[in-house]
């Protein structure tokens, strides 16, 4: 394949694409714009835009996605710097079992805390049958914080590999060199261990807003009537009350949104790096 | 090495411990221990049965395993056919062709699941592409998803290949189609079965846009599980869970044991 003949050949691959993403993709927008050759809607779409439901999904979104990728960015930090730095019995396996996690789907995690910080889980029913606490104490699961607690437990492997992968490239010589040179472990963390993981950092963490954003299996499984965010209200406009029109809308803003953290993804990771962290 | 005393050591070695066990060993334990649960009133089950993998082994809930089965091989192969054919087509194209093309071949991976879904709903619900109720919508939902990642895996795999390989096999004679067949694609054999790996797990798990396009007679394990457990069947829906991960990591398993000749590691 010559660089003449490399136009003709993309073509097959892009077609397939355009029919089956992009046309989907501009009808979305046609629809949120007011549908089938009408004038152009703009006066729904305000509406929308200006109700109370959208505003507090875009909060939520927001909020949920700001704190999950926080807590996968310094949980992500602390266990990689646990697993590169200080070999414990077991290291290698607890690594590979990270690795396998991501292969799962995420709202494994969020069924497994309903059944550990659920109403009726485990740690409710320890407080209520051994220690005869007389309602159940742990009340969190059910707000946005149980979403972001699953969030970060299943995002926080796509901080780690990017990290453990500069972490394996560092000199051990540098580390040991300060060390007997008197250094601290924190001293090392904070002036040798943190600033080598910065890109890798960075790198991560915009992966994990733009996943988080557009995370839905989490949301729709812990299932608080409060906490919706953006993909869950689509599917809840068009699914559950067969209103097309507003659902478009509100995708349109969530795609708008999630294209522009990606650009901020891929600008990272042109800037910092060639390892992709993780799957993109 | 950073802690170096005894004592140092033994607590981060307690720590680190502790915080993989309550984050990922837990939440793993749990869902195994559901899914055999009887039941489950106090602390810990207080009888433990097998009736749920019964249950998830006949009538629907197999179906769905067979479901997803289908679903992952099939979009997982056509978007590696689609992937590694864009990543071939854009390997010699100048840069900035190159460049425009690989953004639009990465964007899928951008677009939130639940508004492909819509898309496709809003797309193919009337004639002239009437797909709506039928599995193909499902089954283009799950390639369009992964569409991005068996391309961008293709595509790292390519960069990393010996270029001086090709370029002997072309010296000596080689034909575009012969040199494509005997030396690149095995070449690459490693970074497509990593790829299509990849999908098929991404596809297993799928439920933001399956749950917006499924058909009534083609519901995927995912959806059923979220069925299950929105109807408070909650220790099927954990067996059924334990079903599609042991699945999904089997398969995976199954395909890094596959030996490949000249590995370009």
């Amino acid at each position: 394949m010559r660089s003449g003949s490399a136009g003709a050949w993309v073509l097959p691959p892009l077609l397939l694409l355009a029919l089956l993403f992009f046309y989907p993709l501009l009808l979305i927008v046609r629809e949120a714009l007011g549908g089938d050759g009408q004038v152009p809607g703009l006066a729904h779409f305000g509406e929308v835009l200006g109700s109370r439901m959208f505003r507090s999904a875009l909060w939520n979104t927001m909020v949920i996605a700001a704190l999950s990728t926080v807590g996968c960015l310094v949980l992500g930090f602390v266990l990689s710097v646990l697993l590169a730095f200080t070999p414990f019995p077991g290291s290698r396996m607890v690594a590979r079992l990270i690795d396998t996690f991501i292969a799962l789907p995420t709202f494994l995690v969020a069924l497994a805390f309903t059944f550990i910080y659920g109403s009726a889980g485990m740690i409710n029913e320890t407080f209520v049958h051994v220690l005869g606490v007389a309602r159940p104490p742990v009340d969190f699961l059910y707000s946005q914080w149980g979403v972001i607690l699953s969030e970060i437990t299943v995002y926080t492997p796509f901080v780690m590999r990017p990290l453990l992968a500069t972490f394996s490239q560092l000199d051990p010589a540098q580390i040991e060199v300060a060390s007997s040179l008197g250094a601290r472990a924190l001293t090392i963390v904070r002036r040798i261990i943190f600033p080598a993981a910065l890109p890798a950092l960075i790198a991560g963490g915009s992966l994990c807003l733009l996943l988080t954003v557009n995370e839905f299996g989490i949301v729709l499984f812990i299932g608080a009537k409060d906490v919706i965010t953006l993909p869950l209200l689509v599917y809840d406009l068009a699914i559950q009350q067969f209103d097309y029109a507003s659902a478009c809308i509100i995708a349109v803003v969530n795609i708008v949104l999630s294209l522009g953290l990606y650009t901020v993804y891929r600008f990272v990771l042109a800037r910092y790096g060639r390892r992709r962290a993780g799957l993109v | 090495m950073l802690v170096w005393s005894r004592r140092g050591r033994l607590l981060t070695f307690v720590l680190a411990l502790a915080l993989f066990g309550v984050l990922y060993g837990l939440p793993l334990g749990v869902i195994a221990l559901a899914s055999f649960a009887g039941q489950w009133n106090n602390v810990l089950p207080s009888q433990m049965t097998l009736e749920h993998y019964v249950n998830a082994f006949r009538g629907d809930s197999f179906d769905q395993l067979r479901h997803s089965l289908v679903t992952g091989c099939v979009a997982s192969l056509v978007a590696l056919v689609a992937g590694t054919w864009a990543a071939l087509a854009l390997r010699r194209a100048r840069r900035l062709p190159a460049r425009v093309f690989d953004a639009i071949f990465f964007i899928p991976s951008a677009v939130p699941s639940v508004s492909v879904g819509l898309g496709l709903l809003v797309a193919f619900s009337h004639k002239p592409f009437l797909l709506n109720g039928t599995v193909w919508i499902v089954l283009i939902a799950h390639f369009v998803l992964i569409s991005a990642f068996t391309y961008g895996n293709v595509t790292a795999g390519l960069a990393r290949l010996p270029a001086d390989v090709e370029q002997v096999a072309e010296s000596l004679g080689a034909r575009p189609g012969y040199r494509l067949r005997r030396v690149t694609l095995p070449l690459l054999a490693p970074y497509l079965i990593a790829a299509f790996s990849l999908s098929f797990a991404l596809s297993m798990g799928e439920l933001g846009a399956t749950v917006m396009v499924y058909p009534p007679g083609w519901v995927t394990m995912p959806v059923g599980i979220f069925a299950l457990s929105d109807r408070g069947s909650i220790f099927d829906a954990a067996a059924l869970t334990m079903l599609l991960a042991a699945t999904t990591l089997l398969v995976l398993l199954g395909l890094s044991r596959i030996p490949v000749r000249g590995s370009a590691r």
